[in-house]
């Protein structure tokens, strides 16, 4: 699951350093992520996993790392590929 | 505090990427109104710079409101604009709820686009506190 969305986010994120650098807990927004971008990571996350983020959670905290995406996916009901 | 001041800048360019990618369709139906998108089309198409700002003015209103962590969708934070080109702030569900609870009855809202970049201020207003007796 993790290699999916390091894979979304080296598409979507527009990050000044290579995603795979950065550990699971790294913060994305420190990393360069503008609030524009985690809009697109956040629609290549739901075309790569098949799935909807509804409303209550699309906030800052849920896009704020690899491992904060991963754990709001599988809250989600999405398992690893 | 009576006055608050959000402001943010967008660089047209990452939302014309953004048109350009598989989900551009869906970037455009969860970002924006239908209101703000007829705003935005002119006989060219959509215009990259004029969404831009819209983003711009969503983002600056969130720092005003402020949201914090709180989910939302964008959508809910709306840029209107009259017959005579002024632009002002609609906000429905929560980020209506939001500017209830911070005591917010006025939002004002400037917008600029030039040379593929776009900027947002957005100003709310509280009612003074009452003098103390």
């Amino acid at each position: 699951m993790n290699q999916l969305i390091r894979t979304v986010l080296a598409g979507h994120a527009r990050l000044p350093v290579d995603v795979t650098t950065l550990d699971d807990t790294a913060d994305l927004y420190e990393a360069g992520m503008t609030s524009h971008a985690s809009v697109n990571v956040m629609l290549g996350l739901e075309d790569a996993f098949d799935t909807e983020f509804p409303d209550a959670m699309l906030k800052r905290s849920v896009f704020a790392s690899v491992s904060a995406i991963a754990e709001a996916l599988k809250s989600l009901g999405v398992e690893a590929p | 505090m009576p006055i608050q001041v959000g402001i943010d800048l967008v660089s047209a360019d990452t939302v014309e990427a953004a048109l350009k990618t598989a989900h551009g369709e869906r970037y455009l139906e969860r970002v924006y109104t239908d209101r703000e998108l007829e705003d935005c089309t002119t006989a060219h198409g959509v215009d990259p710079e004029r969404l831009a700002a819209r983003f711009a003015a969503k983002e600056a209103t969130l720092k005003v409101l402020p949201a914090g962590d709180t989910g939302l969708s964008l959508r809910s934070i709306e840029v209107l604009r009259d017959p005579t080109g002024r632009v002002s702030i609609g906000l429905t569900g929560r980020a209506a709820e939001l500017a209830t609870s911070e005591g917010f009855v006025e939002f004002a809202l400037s917008l600029s686009h030039e040379a593929g970049m776009a900027a947002a201020v957005v100003v709310a207003r509280a009612p003074d506190e009452p003098a103390p007796t």
